[in-house]
């Protein structure tokens, strides 16, 4: 196996705001891989580091093998680039925005040029001032799809795309990953990631907080558990992997380390078991979890913390 | 009048984003009226002297189309105001356009215009609130420029009238392009239509003054904002009730202006657009080859007015060979920087002018270069194989070709009319020399603003303010006789005066490398930095 993007303790200061603070970012060949993080966390400036459009200022990063600022030319005839904010010139059509970044990439294939266009609804006529945000998007999308890049960096994508075309979006990038192409998706949009990528990098504040695939990470969490027992419970309040324990008679709720689920379940059965519903984590609270904690707890822990 | 809520806050904002600009426009403007006013006191002092200069003046019909008529050949302000009336009253057009625009259209262009319209503001705030900037921005202009005019020992009340009528070029203008911004579809339409609106308005007052009879200007100049605010002939009467036609015509236009506002979309023209290519050209391979797409219009047009030009100048000229005898001309002439023959003397100093112009032609064109960056439309290029120094070089070769092309057919035209006239074949080879020989210069300039978007990408605008001092230098430094090797520090000093004076090679190679070295500083300089938006 091998690695299409390593990077390691990347740093970067614009002026007094220090916007990557030591990241770190493995994307294995073949893969999606999903970009995660708030507004503001360094998911963009660490695609301009890996664009040798930057300089980061400490750390390293290989992109396919090379240094992204060193051997930037060469690098781009192999990678396709599509930013959160496409713009356009106002006077250029779409097609030939389309043509001229294929060209410049080192050619496009005709025919799944004309196939994406179909697909993605868009017309190549237009000028690119009259274009809405959606379509300005498209034209990028388009370009960078319609190339045989190996690697993809996709800055947010999709923002501005109607549900349909989000569709399209979706299969566009099942068919490049069925190629062995690897693509680094940066986005908000938790369905989008849950359905398309491999494994995920969660970014706040410049630094990688969690890294690995979906399932690794809702382990990480917890999962609410409520049941109805048979009699009263033992001991689940001493054990440190139980959270938010709520007793009521016979009836317990709680929250347990998704990892300990197993473990929890033991206990309960003891105990006998009337009824049982259990609540996996969902990606929201996965992302959520990250996106607003400073420190990374649960905010189940902060109640806890406030409880006592 | 919620239509125009909150302008003033907007106002504001405009003052706040022009807080260099503007202030810097002003101050360069009220300085030339203020030399000039005092220079030309010196060097007229007795009544005499100023008639007979004014009549070299109102009798060579070249300078009447430069400058215009003097209207009173015997007060000193009459003749003070020659230069300010002609061609900087152009000058002062294109302040009010950019200005305008600036505010207008490319706000809109940027889509900020829209983050703005969505907030408590009236539908029209921003119009009328770059209106308030610019009346504002005109008033302040007018009542220092009559400030340092009486300041300079000349007439208060026609200094007033003089100062009152570039208030009125600021609203003329600014009116015009605000109208304007309206009908075009982008930004850089706005600014082309426009300026070709105040070229016209100085051709018609050329043409008007130089066909009428002795200071009786024809219809032509009466079309013609610029014409107006001469004919308020300042020190010459004080006509002020010329400034009603200047005021209602610039109300008239900001009218129409609100209403082709109220029934357009934002972001889009009046004019239509149609559909384009679904594909590229075979031309669209390369960065040049987008560069020369995005520039091409601009150039056709900058080429078309330089060829216009040149004809202009070229058949002026032949009209001198009736003058030598009045040594005032001569010394009117030579005092613009001439060596030999009045007629060649005229020739060099009006290339010397067409240079500036070109230059300014070179500097907007580089400028594409920080444009495209912070406007985020490079990244994706910069993305690509094409890498930096080749999309650097994009547009620093259009702006050094373009400037190239600006100046060979400034030469046609003026060779075209000027052999035509004398009928000696030589002179057009001649004319087209003396034109291409101003480029070393011009590339000079081109290759400072490239350097500064390679090394210091967020001071681009240097660029136009180094222009302008340059001018300021070539215009003030020798009235003021500053020392030499000051006047020596502009690019322009060491061009050759052609037609006429001697090519010495010298200069014009360090020149050529001075501009090699910018250039390839601002490559260097660009693929070592990171992109900056």
């Amino acid at each position: 196996m091998t690695t299409a993007i390593s990077a390691s303790g990347l740093v970067k200061t614009f002026g007094r705001t220090r916007a990557l603070d030591g990241l770190d970012l493995s994307v294995r060949t073949g893969e999606v891989h999903g970009f995660l993080g708030p507004n503001g966390s360094g998911k963009t400036t660490t695609i301009r580091i890996l664009l040798g459009l930057l300089r980061a200022d400490a750390g390293t990063a290989e992109v396919l093998g090379g240094e992204p600022w060193r051997d930037a030319t060469t690098l781009h005839g192999r990678l396709a680039y599509v930013p959160g904010d496409v713009t356009l010139w106002p006077n250029l059509t779409g097609g030939e925005v389309i043509d001229l970044l294929g060209r410049l990439r080192g050619g496009l294939d005709p025919a799944r040029r004309r196939d994406l266009l179909e697909r993605f609804d868009l017309d190549p006529t237009k000028k690119g001032r009259t274009y809405s945000k959606g379509n300005k998007q498209k034209v990028g999308l388009v370009a960078a799809l319609a190339s045989d890049a190996e690697l993809l960096l996709l800055d947010e994508p999709t923002s501005g795309l109607d549900p349909l075309m989000e569709e399209v979006f979706q299969e566009c990038i099942r068919e490049v990953k069925a190629d062995g192409r690897t693509v680094l998706l940066s986005s908000h949009i938790l369905a989008e990631v849950e359905a398309l990528c491999d494994r995920v990098s969660i970014v706040r504040k410049g630094r990688t907080v969690e890294s690995g695939t979906l399932t690794e990470l809702r382990h990480l969490t917890r999962t609410s558990i409520n049941a109805d027992l048979a009699r009263s419970p033992n001991g689940l309040s001493s054990l440190d992997y139980v959270h938010d324990l709520e007793v009521d008679g016979t009836r317990v709720r709680f929250q347990v380390d998704t990892g300990r689920l197993d473990e929890v379940l033991r206990q309960l059965t003891d105990a006998g078991v009337r009824s049982l519903t259990s609540q996996p984590p969902t990606l929201e609270e996965l992302f959520l979890r990250h996106y607003e904690d400073p420190d990374a707890q649960l905010p189940a822990a902060r109640h806890e913390a406030a409880a006592r | 009048m919620s239509a125009i809520a909150n302008s003033g806050k907007l106002v504001r904002l405009a003052l706040r984003r022009d807080r260099i600009v503007l202030p810097a426009w002003l101050v360069v403007f009220v300085l030339f009226a203020a030399v000039n006013a005092a220079a030309v006191a010196d060097l007229y002092p007795s009544v005499a002297s100023r008639v007979q200069a004014a009549g070299a003046s109102n009798s060579t019909p070249s300078l009447v189309m430069l400058y215009g008529w003097i209207y009173d050949p015997t007060a000193i302000g009459a003749i003070a105001i020659l230069k300010l009336g002609g061609p900087y009253a152009a000058l002062v057009g294109v302040l009010a356009i950019i200005l305008t625009n600036r505010h207008t259209r490319s706000e809109e262009e940027a889509g900020r215009l829209e983050l703005i319209g969505s907030t408590v503001v009236g539908r029209h705030s921003a119009l009328a609130a770059t209106m308030f900037t610019m009346v504002g921005a005109g008033v302040v202009l007018g009542l220092a420029t009559a400030a340092a005019l009486a300041a300079a020992g000349l007439p208060v009340a026609g200094s007033v009238a003089f100062g009152a009528a570039w208030t009125g070029l600021v609203l003329v203008f600014s009116a015009v392009t605000a109208f304007i911004a309206q009908l075009a579809q982008s930004s850089r339409t706005a600014t082309g239509l426009s300026v070709l609106a105040l070229g016209v308005a100085f051709v018609l007052r050329a043409v008007g003054d130089v066909t009428g009879h002795d200071r009786h200007p024809t219809f032509l100049t009466w079309l013609s904002p610029i014409g107006w605010a001469q004919q308020v002939r300042p020190y010459a009467g004080d006509r002020w009730w010329v400034l009603l036609i200047t005021l209602g015509f610039s109300v008239l236009l900001y009218a129409a202006a609100y209403v082709l506002a109220s029934r357009r979309d934002l972001g889009a023209g009046i004019l239509p657009d149609r559909p384009g290519r679904a594909t590229a050209s075979k031309a669209l391979r390369s960065p040049v080859g987008l560069a020369w797409r995005l520039q091409r219009n601009a150039l056709y047009g900058w080429a078309g007015g330089f060829l216009l030009m040149g004809l202009v100048f070229g058949s002026a000229a032949s009209g001198f060979g009736e003058l030598l005898n009045s040594p005032s001309a001569k010394q009117l002439i030579t005092a613009l920087g001439g060596e030999k023959g009045v007629t060649e003397a005229f020739m060099a100093a009006v290339f010397g002018i067409v240079a500036v112009i070109a230059s300014a032609y070179g500097i907007s064109a580089a400028l594409h270069l920080r444009g495209e960056e912070s406007e985020l439309r490079a990244e994706p290029l910069l993305a690509t194989r094409a890498g930096r120094v080749r999309w650097a070089w994009s547009h620093t070769f259009v702006a050094l070709a373009g400037t190239t092309v600006l100046l060979l057919v400034n030469g046609i035209g003026a060779g075209i009319t000027y052999a035509a006239h004398t009928g000696d074949g030589a002179d057009f080879g001649r004319l087209i020399v003396a034109a291409l020989v101003q480029l070393p210069a011009v590339w000079v300039l081109t290759g400072f603003v490239v350097a500064l978007f390679g090394l210091l990408p967020r001071l681009t605008v240097l660029g136009w303010v180094v222009l302008a001092a340059l001018v300021a230098l070539s215009e003030v430094g020798p009235l003021v006789k500053l020392d030499k090797t000051v006047l020596d520090v502009s690019p322009f000093a060491h061009i050759p005066k052609l037609p006429g004076g001697d090519v010495t090679v010298a200069p014009l190679a360090i020149l050529v490398g001075v501009a090699a070295v910018l250039v390839a500083a601002g490559l260097v300089g660009f693929r070592r930095r990171d992109i900056a938006p």
